[in-house]
Parts: structure tokens; C-alpha cells; sequence
């Protein structure tokens, strides 16, 4: 068994920036959230009794062929940097990354394929893809929960499906997302109107990262905001109605776009290729919105720029805890962003950079 | 007040978050807002869950929510007032001691109260795992929950609960009177 630390390094196969749409997806995620029966929730239960169980549901998801070759740790006993990469990689939620003893992370070795031990609740299965997969997604988180059915009790209720530490997730325990970047819609001011549609139709935006995150670089995660009361097959086909429609309207708002203001749309995009390519300081968030402009480029069909893999590598690789570890030290904000600019001229092999002597 | 991002501009868009009762302030000029879609946060972000089922419980049930709060678990002793404090559940039974009151916010949060996805395709097998001692409760205690339960229920004015209780209890009731008699 590869140590996590070890396993989390280069690219994610996640983020590939294959599958259908992938430039303009960029990944899908189902989660499926599961509690043992006959334990108290996470909240509530004893140390040492989460303590077994974590122990237990290592060993069952270690021997489960849908998880052949992963790996599992204790989370609390990561350093934090290591937890601040596996975060940043959405391998971990925020909830995990405490000292406490009691959490756990198992881990598939290709990391599209997880199990988060005892966080809000015992067991939280996710499955991520690149592009817009919402089946396949689904497929593979299932065959988890299939497998850690048959040798864990899970809670139910059969008029209230999974049982969950939070009403919020009952039923189904599902959740499904896209992360999907959406910068025509933006510029064209109309993704608040879309976004207050999407919430009408029982569908939640959130950032980046998750709840509570902030929105950055025009990218947003669509989700399914109830569990109970419709399948799962029934909650996947409205959120890839729902997804379709709204890229067709990014469509729309490119074509609007590119009519009435083509050169400011242009300007822009070579702009932030200019100053992803010759800054001496690149900080996190600008980053993000940098990478945006150039990948807006990309579906303009802009040539001779990155492509989208480069992309969405260093959307990966440009954050704080992948720039510590790439640099094999901690550093302060400054460094990084220093780090960082140096960082992207390597990979997007800028050559002949002006330089001040050192 | 500048703004915090670029420390130039006054700050004119003022963005509080409440997230599980700690405060976060954010202070930001106009163009700084925009670019950090912070214009599109204030739209979206809801109150937090926690916030949300203390507003319904205070707001759905006003006359009751004091005697509400002291109902519990018995199998965790959860009372009603911890979970709509931190809006998480103490064990799987909670969801039965708390029944009345969650129909309304499963309602609420979900617009249905039943399940129709999938369910565990076989009984558990639990290996490795030392089965729990079956606790084996006696029929005054088992009355006594389903009257606690009753009692929750025609509070909660969950009055088809309250009936299949009833009937349970008196089913009960009943039986041990067969048994001993």
C-alpha cells in the first residue's frame, strides 16, 4: 500500500480535461453519503467507537474490488500541509482536515474513486470523472456503495431512504455535481438571472470548493440541493437537463459576445496570457481568473494557446499547497506568488524571458 | 473603510457570512466584488442549515418551541433544542424521536417527505463486528416510549402518527394483558 502523501502527486486523472464537453466541464463528482446502523452519528458517537469503525470500513474498503489498489490514512495523522493538498485536490472536504483521530480517507490509486471516514457522516463514498459524465459518475460511486452494503449494516428507513447526520441529505444521500466554467454568461451579466433559475428548480451554485466557497474564474459547481423524494436516476436527469440547457445559453451569450464587442472579448483573453507569461508575482485567486480568460480563449478557438490538460493543470498545481510541496518547503504568501510566476512560465515554456540580475 | 482586497479603493460592498454561528466579515470596493464574484455570493448564500431550523422551529412552531426543545432521543438523548442549535442528528432513532418536527422541515427542505431512490439490495451482513447485545426491553418500557412518542406527536399535530400510535399502544396493552392473564 502507497502511503496517500506518496500516491497524490502530479496530475489528477480527474481533471484530465478529457470526457464530453471537457473544455467547458471540467469534472463531475458524485457523492453518496451512508451511516452504520446501530452507531451513533459522527457527532454524537464516542471516540473509540469511531475509532472501530474506522478500522472496520478500512479494511472492508481496502478489500473491495471496486477500490482495488487503494490506499487509506488516518487523516489526523497527515501533516497539515499534506491535508491542505488533498483538500486541494478535493479529496477531503473541510471537515476533515481537524486533528481529530477519528477520520479517514481511503483512496483509489487512479484518485477518482474515494471513501471520507467518519466526517459529517460514517461514510461519505465519491466517485469524480472528467467532462460531463453524470452516469458513468454515478456507476462508480455505486459500485462502492454496493460492495460496502453487503458487509456493513447501512441506516434506513424505508419511508425516509438513508439515514444522514443532517436532514439536508436524507434519502438518497446523494449529491451530484459539475463544475463547469461559464465566462460568457458572465461577461455578459447574465449569469445572476440563470443562477436564481437554477436554485427555482431545486438545483444549488456554489464555487470552486465547494459549500461556502467563493465563485472564482467564472467557474461554478451545480448540484442537486434535495435528496428525498425523487430517484437518483430521476435527480441525474434533471441535473443534466438543467446543465445542457445552460450551456446552450453560454452558447448564446459566446455568439452575443463576439458580435457586439469581439475585440475587447480578444484583448482581454491575449492580456491575461500576457501576464500569466511575464509576471514576477501571480497570486492565487488571479490565477484562477487568468487561466479562465485563456481557457475562453480555447472554446473561441483561439490558437497556439495552451491547451486545456496545460489548463487545468496548473489550475491544480498553481494553489498553496501543491506550490509547498513542489518547492519541497513552506512558504509565505509573497514566496508563493513569486513560486508561482515562475511556475507557469516553466509549464506554459515561455522562452526568453526578460530578467532582472539576481 | 478600504477595501480589503487591494487596500486603494473604499470599500462600498459589505458581505457578511454566518457559518455554523462564527461571523465573517468581508469588505470590498466595487471592482474588487466583481472580480471575486462576490456579487454572485451575496445572491446565493443562504443562511447556514443550522440557522435555518432554529428560524423554523421559532418561526413554525412559536407556542411550542420551549416544551419542543426538551423532547429527546431515547436512544441517544439528543434533545430536540441540541439538533436546531447545530442542525445535526445524534444517531439514526432520532429521526423517529424527532418525527413530528422533521416532517415539516423535510417538507420544507426537500418539498417531499418520502423516499423513492434505491435501498440496501440485501440484509448487512456484519462481519467483524461484535453484533450489539439485542436489548431486550420490557413492555412497560416499550409502552412507555410509544406514550412518550404519542405525546410528541399530537404536540407536532401529526394527528395520522398520532393514531397508528395509539393503536399500537393499545395493541400492546392488549397483549400483556393476554400474556399474563
Amino acid at each position: 500500500m502507497i502511503p496517500i502523501p506518496q500516491m497524490v502527486q502530479g496530475p489528477v486523472r480527474w481533471l484530465a480535461g478529457e470526457g464530453p464537453q471537457g473544455d467547458r466541464i471540467l469534472s463531475t463528482r458524485v457523492r453518496l453519503a451512508r451511516n452504520v446502523a446501530g452507531t451513533k452519528f459522527v457527532g454524537r458517537a464516542l471516540e473509540s467507537e469511531l475509532v472501530t469503525l474506522r478500522d472496520q470500513i478500512f479494511s472492508l474498503g481496502l478489500a473491495a474490488p471496486s477500490l482495488a489498489g487503494a490506499s487509506a490514512v488516518q487523516v489526523g495523522e497527515l501533516s497539515i500541509l499534506d491535508r491542505q493538498l488533498l483538500l486541494e485536490r478535493h479529496l477531503i472536504s473541510h471537515d476533515l482536515t481537524g486533528d481529530s483521530v477519528v477520520r479517514g480517507l481511503i483512496l483509489s490509486e487512479d484518485e477518482k474513486t474515494s471513501v471520507m471516514v467518519n466526517e459529517e457522516d460514517h461514510v461519505r463514498i465519491q466517485a469524480l470523472e472528467p467532462g460531463f459524465q453524470l452516469e458513468a459518475t454515478f456507476e462508480a460511486a455505486r459500485a462502492i456503495d454496493l460492495e460496502l452494503e453487503t458487509r456493513l449494516p447501512f441506516a434506513t428507513s424505508p419511508e425516509l431512504g438513508y439515514l444522514t447526520a443532517c436532514p439536508t441529505n436524507i434519502g438518497t444521500g446523494m449529491r451530484a455535481s459539475v463544475l463547469i466554467h461559464l465566462p460568457a454568461l458572465v461577461l455578459t451579466q447574465q449569469i445572476k438571472r440563470i443562477l436564481t433559475g437554477v436554485n427555482q428548480v431545486g438545483l444549488t451554485v456554489r464555487g470552486f470548493y465547494g459549500e461556502g466557497s467563493e465563485v472564482v474564474g467564472n467557474f461554478f459547481q451545480i448540484s442537486n440541493q434535495t435528496t428525498l423524494g425523487q430517484t437518483e436516476q430521476e435527480i441525474l436527469t434533471k441535473l443534466e437537463r438543467v446543465v445542457n440547457q445552460i450551456l446552450e445559453w453560454e452558447d448564446r451569450a459566446q455568439e452575443a459576445a463576439l458580435r457586439d464587442a469581439r475585440y475587447q472579448v480578444e484583448d482581454t483573453i491575449l492580456r491575461a496570457l500576457g501576464v500569466l507569461e511575464y509576471s514576477r508575482l501571480l497570486r492565487s485567486q488571479e490565477v484562477v481568473g487568468l487561466l479562465s480568460a485563456v481557457r475562453f480563449g480555447h472554446t473561441l478557438g483561439l490558437r497556439n494557446v495552451p491547451s486545456i490538460p496545460v489548463l487545468n493543470d496548473l489550475l491544480l498545481r498553481c494553489q498553496p499547497a501543491h506550490l509547498q510541496r513542489a518547492a519541497g518547503r513552506e512558504m509565505n504568501a509573497e514566496e508563493r506568488n513569486v513560486y508561482r510566476a515562475e511556475l507557469v512560465k516553466q509549464v506554459l515554456e515561455v522562452r526568453d524571458v526578460p530578467r532582472f540580475e539576481p | 473603510m478600504k477595501c480589503q482586497n487591494c487596500g486603494e479603493s473604499e470599500a462600498t460592498i459589505h458581505f457578511k457570512e454566518v457559518t455554523e454561528g462564527n461571523l465573517r466579515e468581508i469588505h470590498l470596493c466595487e471592482a474588487c466584488a466583481a472580480d471575486r464574484g462576490f456579487h454572485l455570493a451575496i445572491e446565493h448564500t443562504k443562511l447556514s442549515i443550522a440557522s435555518q431550523f432554529i428560524w423554523m422551529a421559532e418561526n413554525l412552531y412559536p407556542e411550542s418551541a420551549a416544551k419542543l426543545g426538551s423532547v429527546s432521543c431515547s436512544a441517544c438523548g439528543l434533545k430536540y433544542s441540541q439538533f436546531a442549535r447545530v442542525g445535526r442528528l445524534g444517531c439514526p432513532d432520532c429521526y423517529e424521536a424527532f418525527q413530528p418536527q422533521l416532517q415539516q422541515i423535510l417538507r420544507r427542505v426537500h418539498g417531499e417527505t418520502t423516499h423513492r431512490g434505491r435501498m440496501p439490495q440485501e440484509a448487512a451482513v456484519a462481519v467483524e463486528r461484535p453484533a450489539p447485545a439485542p436489548v431486550v426491553e420490557s413492555k412497560e418500557q416499550q409502552l412507555r416510549a410509544l406514550r412518550r412518542k404519542l405525546e410528541a406527536a399530537v404536540r407536532g399535530e401529526a394527528f395520522e402518527e398520532a393514531a397508528r400510535l395509539r393503536d399500537e399502544i393499545r395493541t400492546l396493552e392488549a397483549k400483556s394483558a393476554g400474556d399474563e392473564g
